[in-house]
């Protein structure tokens, strides 16, 4: 089975966030990047699959020179290959695009993506990727396994868990619940070793024109003091619920 | 022009979040000046949809799409589409409507602004607010396609009647076998209980609670309030409550009226996640915990001592106001 990871390179979940350019870029001082959450807990469940059932595991990733390193970690946590598409993402449909290809031409069988990316929370690559390619699609998947040309999924809904059956090529969206939280791999020394080693290919991106463009950011306005309700005197807090916030 | 909107429904009634989405897409439909149309599947009764500005209802009875299934109705979605000529498609953003809209894009060569938190800053060129980095920013986009797909925020608009007489025709798209090629093979789900992504208000538990055999309590004030229950990350990695409860920047965004959050610090993480909801009150005995910068109400106290005092409470405020 040939397994392609798609990771998205963002900012750690602890960065302050800031615009420059009159409010039209994200700053990126300061900002620590990281492999997106949600797509690695993805990488992870390639691993299982690499270790288990033999799978090779590509990684990819549509950016500039600036993602290397999140794919060089990737890398050194135990893919086998990875592929840096040379753009700047303009938005999701582009990504999509961009990633269609590689999939279609590395015929993989089994495209792992993440449910979103924790920067734009866009939660659409993987949707668009699947339709592009015409291949079946599995969202907010919480488990993942593959029998032959037959893939078992769960998927989280709203309220509980649905199972579905699929045949492979696959693209999930993938998100925690694949793989225990503390089975997610990290890096070792040795595996940062031969990492360097590994291939990290570098192609040409199609050119695709994006459907939506950022007119402008904005921050959220600064938010009030608290109100603090003294715990011997919890009505005050009930009066305010409901006559103040009209919350309860 | 006319704006589609998919209204969802279960066990033939309509979500809340179809009724809100249905009063954005009046709202829309009325700035650009056209009318809206809501799709449904196998819905019972649409009347109700009439009452939140909705034209027209096109109600899809097939017995195939009892069962939700992503594709099979992304391609509804897209001949309904098509026949009313729409140029702009209002969906909620519920795991079902986040599945579908990617699919939908695809196919209607639209493009998708997800999260969108307000009506339309103009139609002429289409601009919408959408919340980016976890609700700690907004981004205005631009969508530059014929078609455009707006997925709307739960509780970012609200309900808002607006009669309207909404005549119902029977649609039958036509569905290839390919569009049952994901099979659904069983569905596991409380009814019973209140979503995080449905709820009104929904009362989370931390780390703060020691363990699991403590969440008695925590039911409790969900069920007085008819609330959802929640937690933070680490409770759900420790296996105390489940994984679908876990909100935050990796787990569930929360858009609910209310968030009463009850020995949890207020991590950067955790506070991404519920940014969005209007009002929010922390228990904590640690009057240095972040979360007291996030919140809009704060008691210092031990949970232990507070939530079963505060549970007294609010039964006789419930009883006074019921
Ligand atoms: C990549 C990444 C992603 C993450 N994503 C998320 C996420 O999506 N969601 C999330 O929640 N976290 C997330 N985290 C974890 C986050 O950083 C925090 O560790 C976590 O939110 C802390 O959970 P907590 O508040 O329950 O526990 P703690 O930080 O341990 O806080 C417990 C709180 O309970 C209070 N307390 C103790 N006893 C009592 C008492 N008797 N009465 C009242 N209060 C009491 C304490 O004062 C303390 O403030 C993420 C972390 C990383 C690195
Ligand atoms: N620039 C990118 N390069 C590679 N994969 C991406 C990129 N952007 C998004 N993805 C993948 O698509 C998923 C969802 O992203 P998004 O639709 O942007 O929220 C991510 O978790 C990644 O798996």
């Amino acid at each position: 089975m040939k397994i392609l990871v798609c990771i998205s390179h963002v900012p750690d979940t602890t960065s302050k966030i800031n615009f420059t350019d009159g409010d039209s870029k994200f700053d990126t001082a300061g900002v620590q990047f990281v492999i997106n959450p949600n797509d690695e807990f993805g990488l992870t469940r390639a691993m299982w699959f690499k270790e288990k059932q033999g799978a090779t595991v590509d990684v990819v990733n549509v950016g500039g020179t600036e993602t290397e390193p999140t794919l060089r970690k990737a890398l050194a946590i135990g893919a086998d290959s990875a592929i840096r598409v040379d753009a700047t993402p303009t938005d999701g449909f582009f990504v999509a695009k961009q990633l269609a290809k590689v999939a279609k031409e590395g015929n993989y069988d089994l495209i792992i993506a993440g449910r979103e990316s924790i920067d734009y929370n866009g939660g659409m690559v993987p949707g668009m990727m699947a339709a592009l390619m015409d291949a079946n699609f599995v969202n907010t998947c919480i488990s993942l396994e593959v029998e032959g040309d037959t893939a078992t999924a769960i998927r989280e809904i709203d309220g509980g868990k649905e199972t579905l059956t699929a045949k492979l090529p696959l693209v999930i969206g993938g998100q925690k619940g694949l793989v225990h939280e503390k089975d997610l791999k990290i890096p070792n020394m040795r595996g940062i070793m031969q990492a360097r080693k590994k291939p990290l290919n570098v192609v040409e991106a199609e050119d695709v024109s994006a459907q939506t463009e950022t007119k402008k950011f904005e921050k959220p306005d600064p938010k009030g003091e608290v109100k603090l309700v003294d715990p011997d005197n919890l009505d005050e807090l009930i009066d305010l619920l409901h006559n103040e916030a009209k919350a309860i | 022009m006319s704006v589609l909107v998919y209204t969802e429904s279960e066990e033939g009634k309509f979500k809340k979040a179809a009724l809100e989405v249905a009063s954005y897409a009046r709202e829309v439909a009325s700035k650009a000046g056209g009318s809206v149309t809501a799709v449904t599947f196998n819905a019972e009764d649409t009347s109700e949809l009439g009452q939140y500005g909705v034209d027209k209802v096109l109600n899809i009875k097939n017995d195939k799409l009892s069962k939700f299934n992503a594709e099979a109705y992304a391609d509804a979605l897209k001949q309904a589409a098509e026949k009313e000529g729409s140029k702009v498609m209002v969906l909620s953003q519920s795991a079902n409507s986040k599945y579908i809209a990617p699919l939908l894009a695809v196919q209607l060569n639209a493009g998708y602004a997800p999260n969108v938190v307000a009506l339309p800053e103009s139609t002429d060129p289409f601009i919408v607010k959408r919340s980016v980095f976890t609700n700690k920013a907004f981004n205005l986009l631009q969508i530059n396609t014929e078609v455009k797909i707006v997925g709307v925020s739960q509780n970012a608009f609200g309900l808002k009647e607006n009669q309207a007489d909404a005549t119902v025709e029977e649609f039958s798209p036509n569905l290839s076998e390919e569009d049952f090629s994901v099979n659904v093979e069983s569905v596991d789900k409380a009814t019973d209980k209140v979503t995080i992504a449905d709820a009104e208000i929904i009362v989370s538990g931390g780390r703060g609670l020691k363990g699991p055999e403590n969440w008695g309590m925590i039911e409790e004030m969900a069920e007085i309030l008819g609330a959802a229950t929640a937690c933070s990350k680490p409770v759900s990695d420790m296996g105390w409550r489940p994984h679908s409860e876990h909100v935050g920047q990796t787990g569930k965004p929360v858009a609910s009226n209310l968030y009463i959050a009850i020995g949890i610090s207020g991590a950067i993480q955790h506070l991404a996640g519920v940014n969005a909801a209007k009002t929010k009150v922390v228990i904590n005995n640690d009057p240095e915990a972040p979360f007291f910068k996030a919140a809009d109400y704060g008691v210092v106290g031990d949970a232990f001592e507070v939530v079963p005092r505060l549970n007294e409470k609010l039964k006789e405020f419930k009883a006074k106001n019921a």
